[in-house]
């Protein structure tokens, strides 16, 4: 019995959440007996691949094939399926994103297997296998009982705990993993892709500045990305902003949004509507900065600033720079 | 064109949520019911599909009695008719069983729904659909458009987005900007009354997992307050006292 772990890569690179499946997917095969083994779809050096050891991991699954190099959660599901078999996976484990949720689902729907994503918590093993995870978005918890005998978890940021400066792992084995292809899984022809590949993710980022309609206009967003440049933040908006076209999109925070769960939100200029706060209630610290006093923002922020924001981000930067 | 838009009957973004017997049922008491957000997205697009191409909509949800009249709204805002799965679907592998059942007796070209429920916000009944079905399945869809049997899919990806030619049937996960929410106009309500709303029963399914328990979050600590004048203090208490920086 195993416990087979997805990993994300990014550019080469294991993304973050990922080594925190890891740790995660460790974690449970201590609890469940067993060995924690990695599957990585895409290029990637081994050097890089072998760092999922450091968090637990005994054995890597590389699958370099040409055809996985552009991502296709149905060509990566099945080859997640085949991984499973091969190592006889009893518990599969992805970290919570889009790509994570649709192989997951893909995964369970072909094993026959109860899937259950957002999970926030190691699992209780003793007298049935239990997972909690976040409801409601972000709202309340639920703990749910998985009785298949194969289970597919997708975890959200931070349910585990990784000391970073103490990882006791050594180097995982890296082994080539060449799963069969089907045609079925490449039907769709990609026209273009588009990425801003110098930007942090907001999903990965520990520190994000966030901007509402208190900013006033696009071009009036340079104090709030100075401020995060000075912090290695990445940025983020509320819905209306996106919407008018002031920001990106992919910025959009909220219930309709990206789910967030930084160490560190701040808000310039966001009201703080239920809707918004379902997005960024998993961040450890909120910080809100609003020139109204009775905004509701300010009943779930940790730090509030009463004032205008054009004041008070290029203070809040002088002192951040200061900091190194 | 035959469109299948799945919707979910879930409380109002801004609903209080508590639980009652003994924290294992959702109190709905005094809370309102919509259509999820995100199928509301994909029942917009789908509409206007339909209007495009002269096919036709139905609109399916998989649960009780108490949603029919969000099932009545999505046929007032123009599907033409719907199918609700009477049942209390505990977990995503339920429903998308379900899906798949009335998906699979019927050939819909598309199988449109939202990219996750706001209730369990799993995100994952789309790509159960999909493999049960053995079609492809795409989420989260911001954009999109047919031509001849194929559609053209922008994807929001990872800090961007991805653009997909592919043929159709095909299961989308929605999100906005796909199309703008729709309200019923008058005409719309009074037509919605008289068209077929078809309860069937489910298709038996085993337990893949089973809810036990439901809680709240600890309650936030106060807000500490800096003024305005001391603003770049806060960076010091960040680092010192949150230690988040
Ligand atoms: C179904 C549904 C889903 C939704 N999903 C989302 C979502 O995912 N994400 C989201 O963000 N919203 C969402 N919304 C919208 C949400 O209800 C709010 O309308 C939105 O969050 C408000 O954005 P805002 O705070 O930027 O703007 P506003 O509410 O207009 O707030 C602007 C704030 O800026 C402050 N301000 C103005 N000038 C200054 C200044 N100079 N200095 C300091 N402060 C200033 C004001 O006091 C005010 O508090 C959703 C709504 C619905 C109905």
């Amino acid at each position: 019995m195993s416990v087979l772990i997805y990993v994300e890569l990014d550019n080469g690179y294991i993304k973050k959440t990922s080594l925190e499946a890891v740790a995660y997917g460790a974690k449970v095969a201590e609890k469940t007996g067993g060995q924690a083994v990695v599957l990585a779809l895409g290029k990637a050096e081994n050097a890089e691949l072998e760092k999922a050891g450091k968090y637990g991991a005994t054995k890597v699954l590389h699958g370099a094939d040409a055809k996985l190099e552009h991502e296709n959660s149905l060509a990566y599901a099945d080859a997640l399926v085949q991984a499973a078999a091969q190592e006889g996976s009893k518990v599969i484990i992805l970290s919570k994103s889009g790509l994570g949720d649709a192989m997951a689902a893909r995964a369970a729907a072909k094993l026959k297997a109860g899937i259950v994503s957002g999970v926030t918590a190691l699992p209780e093993t003793e007298g049935g296998f239990k997972v909690t995870r976040s409801i409601f978005t972000g709202k309340a918890f639920a703990t749910t009982e998985i009785k298949s005998d194969i289970k597919v978890l997708v975890v959200r940021k931070n349910a585990v705990e990784i000391d970073e400066a103490n990882l006791t792992g050594s180097n995982a084995a890296v082994e080539a993993f060449q799963p069969a292809l089907r045609d079925s899984d490449f039907t769709a022809s990609v026209l273009s892709v588009e990425k801003a590949d110098s930007e942090l993710s907001l999903t990965e980022a520990e520190i994000i500045v966030s901007g509402g309609r208190g900013m006033k206009g696009p071009e009036h967003w340079q104090p709030l990305i100075d401020l995060a440049k000075a912090l290695g933040a990445a940025t983020g908006c509320s819905k209306p902003v996106s919407d008018l076209d002031w920001r990106p999109h992919h910025e959009h925070i909220g219930q309709t949004g990206i789910k967030v769960a930084p160490a560190l939100y701040i808000a310039c200029g966001i009201s703080g509507a239920i809707q918004h706060l379902a997005g960024v209630n998993g961040s450890k610290c909120i910080v809100v900065i609003n020139k109204d006093p009775e905004a509701p923002f300010f009943k779930a922020a940790d730090y509030g600033i009463v004032g205008d924001v054009f004041e008070i981000l290029p203070k809040l930067t002088e002192a951040a720079k200061s900091l190194k | 064109m035959k469109i299948l838009v799945c919707i979910t009957n879930v409380p109002d973004t801004t609903a209080k949520i508590s639980f009652t017997d003994n924290d294992t049922k959702l109190n709905k008491n005094g809370v309102q019911f919509i259509i999820g957000p995100y199928d509301d997205y994909a029942l917009a697009r789908g509409v206007e599909l339909k209007e495009q191409s002269g096919g036709t909509l139905t609109v399916l949800h998989v649960g009780e009695a108490d949603a029919e009249p969000q099932i009545r709204k999505a046929l007032a805002i123009g599907a033409d008719d719907a199918i609700r799965v009477n049942a209390d679907p505990q977990d995503s592998y339920f429903v998308a069983a379900q899906i798949a059942h009335i998906a699979s007796q019927n050939s819909y070209d598309l199988i449109l729904m939202g990219r996750e429920s706001i209730d369990y916000n799993s995100g994952v009944v789309h790509g159960l659909v999909g493999e049960m079905l053995g079609i492809p399945s795409y989420s989260p869809v911001m954009k999109l458009d047919l031509e001849g049997g194929n559609a053209t899919i922008t994807r929001e990806i990872d800090g961007g987005k991805e653009v997909l030619k592919a043929p159709l049937p095909l299961v989308l996960g929605c999100q906005e900007p796909i199309a703008e929410w729709k309200i019923p106009n008058m005409r719309g309500i009074m037509t919605a009354r008289t068209k077929p709303l078809n309860v069937v029963e489910p298709v038996s399914v085993d337990d893949m997992t089973v809810p036990q328990t439901y809680r709240l979050p600890a309650p936030k600590g106060a807000c500490k307050m800096i003024p305005a004048s001391e603003a770049e203090t806060l960076i010091k208490l960040l680092q010192t006292v949150a230690k988040v920086l």
